[in-house]
């Protein structure tokens, strides 16, 4: 039985991520096709992502229970964009609640990355996982970011 | 239309339905109960596992009297209780009693007392001749004030034999790096990273009180009195992100299954080495941390302690148990089972752990190769992550007949292991 089970699961699963792919592309084509500079910062961003952001917040940005905290539909992720850049560039060990749960790990700060890296990191997540806020560009990170002491 | 063309064109059709409605049904069942065999759970030939207790929240550790009762301490509270006490007979256990205004995550009984912690400070209830709790709104204070900053903050106990009680305080950081940038020795390990010592015969001792027994231990959740040994072990949480902070060193792959979640056994004053070191399973070896020079082939100072025994990355060893009941096989006796919760630092790898694990002992020091004891409490390879695992080991008890019991913090579920053959 098991042996039968297995071939079934992975059927379906393969099926259901079908569906989720097709969920993700679709998105990406609902962006305006005369932004196709912002096409290409979600491109990038979702390398930047996988390379930094998914061993913690996972492929699906939905984190971890009580430890890393989900990037989907969050006022952190679409609320202030200062905030956030912030977040990225200093890391995070605030207490942080959402939907009545806390989230215990600290986030290492990130700010070896690129002002355009985190510009494109940040619009590929705003505009990810069913989150649609807007673009964060790479003046904004500039901005936010301190200016080094040499 | 022949009847074997409409075989032909019906009976894949009726399959799909049969199997869509077979999946459909397996995903339903909220309930494992009993319906399912050894509740779901894989177990080694002569082995059975029933499902005694469901939907108890989050329950951590617990402990089991000789009358059978059972206390199963919660994260967090549940209808304002955190700790839960049920008796079992005939494979079912009924809620009997609830108590304390506080959840956490140790509980042991010890000389007469129930103790039990929460993040902060460890508490006690007397109990009578029948090992039931006196009084459940009075609780004495054994410890407070214990450090706590939100990373890794939950309080393990352990009870030795000569009045000592032992509680975890965890490094409230992952590898020290936001309190070390100079790398001239990590900070925050005078008052965290280690085990503290307090004495029971005292009540309202302060956390300066208590003597750092151990020390350079990253977060220790599963700890236990070894008799044998007359000593105490701790499974250590080994820190995460080797390839996220250093790409150049270690793979995904490496990162997955790096560092070793270990096994030490301490004596007073062992320093095991957070944050400068980890200890590499694939090469048995005692490495230097990538935050201090190493470069994933340089070995650690010796004058860190070893482990007496190593597993896959990212595990997270949420108990140890060791077994001293008669009712298992021979080979089971006094040795080591210890609840993996499961891992989540493992992506973009598949998640792995959630399982009880064997780690076979002679004369008081692990002895031979771990194996998996007890596994399937996620669901199936699809739902082993922490977001959609059906359930995940946490804490484990051995009962007065020798049976082992395991708490799973996801759904609340008391599994009950007995030996058959």
């Amino acid at each position: 039985m098991p042996l039968l089970k297995y071939p079934i699961l992975i059927f379906f699963f393969i099926l259901g991520l079908n569906f989720k792919l097709q969920a993700q592309t679709k998105t990406k084509t609902n962006s305006k096709p005369s932004k196709s500079g912002l096409k290409s910062s979600i491109r990038r961003g979702k390398v930047v992502y996988m390379n930094v952001c998914l061993a913690c917040h996972m492929a699906d940005g939905n984190g971890v229970p009580t430890m890393n905290p989900p990037l989907i539909k969050t006022s952190y992720v679409l609320g202030d964009k200062t905030a956030l850049i912030k977040i990225v560039l200093n890391g995070f060990s605030e207490d942080v609640e959402i939907n009545g749960q806390k989230f215990s790990n600290n986030m290492t700060p990130h700010s070896d990355l690129t002002d355009i890296q985190i510009a494109d990191v940040l619009t590929y997540v705003r505009k990810s996982f069913g989150n649609n806020a807007s673009a964060i560009k790479p003046p904004e990170v500039k901005k936010v970011r301190p200016v080094k002491k040499i | 239309m022949n009847t074997r063309k409409l075989v032909y064109v019906f009976l894949p059709l009726v399959a799909i339905s049969i199997l869509i409605l077979i999946i459909s049904w397996k995903n339903a069942k909220v309930k494992p109960s009993n319906t399912i065999a050894n509740a779901g759970l894989t177990l080694p030939a002569g082995f059975e596992a029933i499902a005694i207790a469901e939907n108890l929240g989050r329950a951590r550790h617990l402990t089991i009297t000789p009358q059978n009762d059972i206390y199963v301490h919660l994260e967090g509270l549940k209808n304002g209780k955190g700790i839960f006490v049920l008796h079992e007979s005939n494979g079912k256990a009924t809620i009997k009693a609830s108590l304390a205004n506080f959840g956490g995550t140790g509980i042991a009984i010890k000389n007469g007392y129930l103790y039990a912690s929460n993040d902060k400070a460890v508490y006690r209830y007397k109990l009578n001749d029948q090992n039931e709790v006196i009084n459940p709104n009075t609780p004495e204070t054994v410890v407070s004030g214990l450090l706590s900053r939100r990373t890794h903050e939950a309080k393990a106990i352990c009870l030795d034999n000569e009045g000592n009680l032992y509680v975890n305080i965890g490094a409230y950081s992952n590898i020290c790096s936001e309190f070390d940038h100079d790398k001239k020795g990590c900070p925050i390990l005078d008052s965290a990273g280690g085990i503290w010592q307090f004495k029971t015969d005292k009540i309202n001792q302060h956390y300066a009180d208590g003597i750092r027994y151990a020390g350079g231990l990253r977060n220790v959740v599963g700890l236990s009195w070894n008799d044998q040994a007359n000593q105490l072990f701790v499974m250590q949480h080994g820190r995460d992100e080797l390839h996220n902070l250093f790409p150049k060193l270690y793979t995904q792959h490496q990162s997955a299954e790096l560092p070793a979640e270990c096994m030490f056994a301490l004596k007073k004053g062992d320093n095991a080495g957070w944050p400068y070191v980890y200890y590499d399973w694939i090469q048995n070896k005692n490495m230097l941390g990538p935050e201090y020079g190493g470069d994933g082939i340089k070995a650690a100072d010796p004058k860190y302690i070893n482990p007496v025994a190593a597993y896959p990355g990212h595990y997270a060893p949420n108990d140890l148990l060791f077994y001293t009941g008669t009712q298992f096989p021979e080979k089971y006796k006094n040795g080591a089972f210890i609840a993996f919760h499961g891992s989540w630092n493992r992506a973009p790898e598949p998640q792995a752990g959630y399982c009880i694990v064997f780690q076979p002992f002679k004369n008081g020091m692990p002895d031979g190769k771990w194996e998996v004891f007890a596994n399937g409490f996620a669901g199936g390879p699809e739902k082993t992550s922490p977001n959609s695992a059906e359930h995940r080991p946490c804490g484990l008890a051995q009962g007065p007949d020798g049976s082992l019991y395991v708490a799973d913090d996801q759904k609340g579920t008391l599994y009950k292991i007995t030996y058959k053959n």
